[in-house]
């Protein structure tokens, strides 16, 4: 009965054909008869430019700048919008091969034909002005505009580090980064580079077919700006790592300054360094390639990385824990008969008065009475057995920072080495060594791996008798909520801070004894200051023995702890304690007086031409 | 049970079948397209839409099976539970859904989202079916139709809480319904009449509309009256009263009243006499003249009121972009102008497959989902579109033949919602890409990336399909 109305079905059938019908009448009207919207599609490309923000400005600690930024023009390409163009007028003005050009292209290409890709960095100022007068005739390209890092003090490569491009795992790690941004790749640059690099921004605009830019994408709606980097103030004092790359020029080694009462590091030199304008701009690839070749090593920052062991200097910590254990008193004496004897095993020693107490073996530096004060320790009888024994007087090595990263925020940081009681295990057996065995440890030979920052951190404990702030190379940074917890934070070393004055006193009398009274520093004593200091000298398997020097002044409310390390330079008094003598007098008095020392120093090179002995 | 499943699968309309198979994967085909850029070539990526659409199908498909096993009577006996299950859904979502794109139409259990606003359809399919279907039911009894409307329009009115503007316009599609079991032709006539209105008075100055109005009825007369002297009489009256009423307006109101208020200052005083003629000379037709044109007149005024104070401001400016009195290429008309640039740029055959430029880098907005059309259009131009459009009115063509084949009235019903619901899709989702009606953010069936429009539209086509494989069954 409802099936009277049966016929409609053909009134809906006809209407479903009818909207069919229009459909593809206006389909074929946009599709085929009218081309302006052809045109438009390729009128309408959205070019998305990134708005670099400059990167933020590193001072020193006195506010001087050391690191700014300068412009610097990138040819972009965006392969998919290219059209036929004059290849061989754009590399005239952008005076580069054309080969190259073209293999450059064709990498862009390959890489994406949507996403942009950076043909020629860095275009100088000249060209970048030529080039955008011409820059209509080439549909497809853009520049655009970033920043370099320029350096006002050409100095600190280690620790200001570099910034290069970012690769596949940067991207991976923090998407914010695209294919040919800039990233920190070292040093403070990498440390704080999201301090630094600020935010970047984006702009969207519509381009035509002749490359020109119509305006911005929906009134700029989805545009943000660029957030300027933060300007960081560092610790170092530019001045002082001038001054110290100078003096190790043609040398090995390095220089850790820090300033006891904040950890804050005055200076971190590793030599042989580079300028860090090599590494910038276009040029960079090939010089870290030149860098990176270089046998000396210069990118490898040994203030940080390489480890030695620590040598006499090292005493004073034996000298500390010995005192703490209450296995030696200020007043114990020790005789010394050119060295250490026993069971047919001899510690060598120069020749010197004796018997000495604790204050004058530090000064004179005499292994018999450290290899008495080592061995006493391990064999006091307080502990069951070796193992024990040596594991607790690995405890108070750790105290001090050794084996262990101590830097809060430089990067590649290595650990340095201090063996375990198993260590030994493994090489002589559970049962098969003694406090005799790894007796070299009483004088910082041996099995033992500091690295100049940790060594210049146990300078900085004894000069705050017994504790220390984690060195590190950022004071201020503008505008951020800085984490500095960790920055004030005290770390006590298990010695109580009545036994440094013994250890002091004899690191006072080391730099400032009389003449005569067998002191090996008095090299690098000071009119006015008073420098305790003590010298090292480190065996090694690679030829002379390694100059070291550690110092910390003036003696009572330290400003400056030093240590020093100088490669095959022989004795500590030869070079080291010389160097630091002068980067003391020159961070607390601002000049050095001590001309000929000073040009003795500059005059060495032990690079060059073997230096005679 | 064995032999009717048998049966089941061997009665089913495979082509159907076919059609549907061949859309959603071109629906996936293109949503891969949609999204690709050079970082993602890996088309089973599920964390790609088209990987995710991979799984949504799937499951669609599973469902499907389910579906044609199910007995036919299920649904006749569950459409009123079902119903009312599903209004209990719709306003529960209101209450503890989350809000998507501004709209609070999503439940979340974990990591599924389901939007009842899509599986509402069905079910409201279903339950006009069932109630149109019973004994003694006609839409020319006035009860009838406002229960079917009730019906239809509850579901509807809840989403248009939430507020989703487009699934609620999906029950209008219901009328078609409507017309085919019967609704009055006048209905059907008025409402064609108020639609044509509608878009008149936003297109044109009311003083325009309300001369037309005038024009129009005097034709009418015109050709009703077969007494020539009393349309000249009528005229004459209006002419008279017009020219009385502009010169009081000149001498006495100064100028006051504008040309507007006088036409219908003119068109009342006239009624007046017109309708004293036509009581005194027995003229038919004159009363229902004046009512309807006094009825248009009132009617564009209620548009103006509901234009410019109930529609929110981008549904104004939408309509008006389509209607072509504002032009905002960057603003509002954005999508449809992009979409229409990147439909156009593919020209006769197309840029190729993953060769669009302007489906790209989101120069048009919701790209894979509302105006996945658009990828069809860049990508495979005119062939492409013309093809996908054909499918679909194969598609629909079929059902219409399917609806019409079935012995009850209940299948024939159900059988028409289902089409009734793929046209009005079809015809808003495309005639939208192209600028032929105002943006509407709903799918287009099977190719749309979505789970749950995929599942919706799944359940709706093969619940019919069980309904028709079985259509024997019910005699």
């Amino acid at each position: 009965m409802k099936n009277q109305f049966k016929n409609r079905k053909f009134a809906i059938g006809g209407m479903l054909i009818l909207i069919a019908l229009i459909f593809i009448a206006r389909l074929f009207y946009l599709q085929i008869i009218n081309t302006s919207f052809r045109l438009s599609a390729q009128n309408n490309v959205i070019r998305y430019v990134p708005q670099f923000p400059a990167r933020g400005l590193i001072f020193d600690r006195n506010g001087k700048l050391v690191v700014h930024n300068e412009a610097a023009y990138d040819l972009m390409v965006i392969p998919s919008q290219l059209s036929e163009f004059d290849t061989l007028g754009l590399c005239n003005i952008l005076a580069t091969e054309k080969k190259e050009f073209i293999k450059s292209l064709k990498a862009a290409r390959a890489y994406s034909p949507y996403i942009p890709s950076t043909i020629i960095k860095q275009i100088n100022p000249e060209t970048y002005a030529k080039l955008q007068e011409r820059l209509y005739r080439f549909p497809g390209f853009y520049v655009h505009t970033r920043t370099l890092r320029k350096y006002s003090y050409n100095i600190a490569s280690h620790l200001l580090g570099y910034v290069g491009e970012v690769n596949e795992k940067d991207i991976k790690r923090d998407p914010y980064y695209k294919l040919g941004d800039y990233i920190g790749k070292s040093g403070i640059e990498k440390s704080y580079e999201t301090d630094l690099r600020g935010q970047k921004g984006v702009k969207m605009y519509l381009v035509d077919v002749h490359n020109r830019i119509k305006g911005p994408y929906q009134n700029e709606r989805h545009d943000s700006d660029p957030i300027v980097g933060s300007n960081l103030t560092a610790t170092f004092d530019a001045d002082l790592q001038e001054y110290g790359e100078q003096l190790m020029l043609n040398k090995i080694g390095s220089i850790v300054a820090i300033e006891p009462a904040t950890g804050e590091i005055l200076s971190l030199v590793s030599a042989p360094s580079y300028k860090p304008s090599l590494l910038v701009g276009r040029v960079r690839s090939k010089n870290y390639l030149m860098l990176a070749r270089d046998t000396l090593k210069p990118l490898f920052n040994r203030a940080l990385m390489a480890s030695y062991p620590p040598g006499s200097t090292f005493k004073t910590i034996n000298g500390l824990i010995g005192l703490q254990e209450r296995t030696l008193f200020p007043s114990t004496t020790y005789s010394c008969n050119m060295g250490y004897h026993s069971r047919g095993l001899t510690v060598g020693c120069h020749s010197h008065r004796s018997p000495l107490d604790l204050p004058s073996a530090v000064q004179i530096s005499c292994n018999a009475y450290f290899c008495n004060v080592f061995r006493n320790i391990l064999d006091s009888g307080k502990y069951t057995d070796i193992h024990e024994s040596f594991d607790s007087w690995r405890n108070y090595l750790l105290s001090f920072g050794f084996g262990q990263k101590i830097s809060l925020d430089l990067p590649n940081e290595l650990k340095g080495f201090v063996p375990k009681s198993s260590y030994y295990d493994r090489y002589y057996g559970k049962k098969g060594w003694s406090s005799l065995t790894i007796i070299s440890l009483a004088i910082g030979q041996g099995e033992l791996g500091i690295t100049p920052i940790q060594l210049a951190n146990m300078t900085a404990a004894i000069a705050n008798r017994g504790h220390y702030f984690s060195p590190h190379i950022m004071k201020e940074i503008a505008g951020g909520d800085d984490n500095t917890e960790s920055f004030t934070k005290r770390h006590d070393t298990a010695i109580d801070s009545i036994y440094f004055n013994t250890i002091i006193r004899g690191m006072e009398l080391a730099v400032n004894g009389q003449a005569g009274s067998g002191s090996t520093a008095r090299i690098a004593r000071l009119d006015s200051i008073i420098v305790c200091g003590k010298t090292g000298t480190a065996q090694n398997p690679h030829g002379e023995d390694h100059s070291i020097f550690i110092a910390f002044a003036p003696k009572d409310n330290p400003k400056i702890a030093i240590a020093v390390i100088v490669e095959n330079g022989g004795f500590g008094a030869r070079y080291a304690a010389p160097i630091a003598s002068l980067m003391i007098e020159k961070y607390l008095k601002g000049k050095t007086k001590n001309k000929w020392v000073e040009d003795y120093i500059l005059k060495t090179d032990l690079i060059h031409g073997k230096q005679e002995k | 049970m064995v032999s009717r499943r048998n049966n089941v699968f061997a009665n089913l309309d495979w082509l159907v079948i076919v059609l549907y198979l061949v859309l959603i994967s071109m629906g996936v085909i293109n949503i891969f397209s949609a999204e690709y850029n050079e970082t993602t070539k890996n088309f089973f990526d599920f964390s790609l839409r088209s990987g995710k659409q991979m799984i949504w199908i799937s499951a669609a498909l599973i469902l499907a099976l389910l579906l044609l096993i199910i007995d036919s009577r299920f649904y006749l006996y569950f459409a009123t539970p079902l119903y009312v299950i599903m209004i209990l859904a719709l306003m529960a979502v209101l209450i503890v859904g989350v809000e998507i794109n501004g709209a609070k139409s999503w439940f979340v259990i974990g990591p599924v989202r389901i939007q009842p606003s899509e599986f509402a359809k069905v079910v409201t399919g279903l339950m006009l079916a069932k109630y149109l279907s019973g004994p003694n039911i006609k839409l020319q009894k006035i009860k009838n139709l406002i229960i079917s409307g009730v019906i239809i329009f509850m579901p509807a009115f809840i989403i248009l809480l939430q507020p989703d503007t487009g699934s609620t316009l999906v029950y209008f599609a219901f009328i078609i319904v409507l017309y085919r079991e019967g609704l009055p032709g006048i209905l059907v006539a008025i409402g064609i009449a108020l639609a044509i209105l509608f878009i008149f008075t936003l297109l044109f100055d009311k003083l325009i509309i309300v001369a037309s109005l005038i024009f129009l009825a005097f034709i009418i007369y015109f050709f009703l009256e077969k007494r020539k002297k009393y349309f000249l009489i009528g005229a004459g009256v209006f002419i008279i009263s017009g020219i009385l009423i502009w010169g009081v307006n000149k001498v006495v109101m100064d100028n006051k009243i504008d040309i507007y208020m006088s036409l219908l200052l003119t068109i009342s005083f006239s009624s007046i006499i017109f309708i004293i003629l036509s009581f005194a000379k027995k003229i038919k037709y004159i009363v229902l003249i004046l009512a309807i044109m006094a009825g248009a007149i009132g009617f564009t005024y209620s548009v103006n009121y509901f234009f410019y104070n109930i529609l929110e401001d981008h549904q104004q400016k939408r309509i008006n972009v389509v209607l072509g009195i504002e032009s905002d290429p960057l603003g509002s008309g954005y999508n449809v102008n992009q979409s229409k640039i990147a439909i156009g740029s593919g020209g006769f055959s197309g840029k190729g497959y993953l060769r669009g430029t302007q489906t790209k880098f989101n120069f048009v907005p919701e790209q894979s989902t509302d105006f996945i059309f658009c990828t069809v259009g860049e990508e495979w131009g005119f062939i492409g579109t013309t093809v996908l459009i054909l499918i679909f009115v194969f598609l629909l063509l079929r059902l219409l033949v399917m609806a019409e084949r079935q012995r009850t009235p209940f299948s024939r019903i159900y059988g028409y919602s289902v089409f009734s619901i793929f046209l009005f899709h079809f015809t808003i989702n495309i005639g939208m890409t192209i600028g032929l009606v105002p943006v509407i953010g709903i799918p287009l069936p099977f190719i749309s990336y979505g789970g749950s429009s995929l599942w919706a539209f799944t359940i709706l086509l093969f619940i019919f399909l069980r309904l028709d494989a079985s259509r024997s069954e019910f005699l």
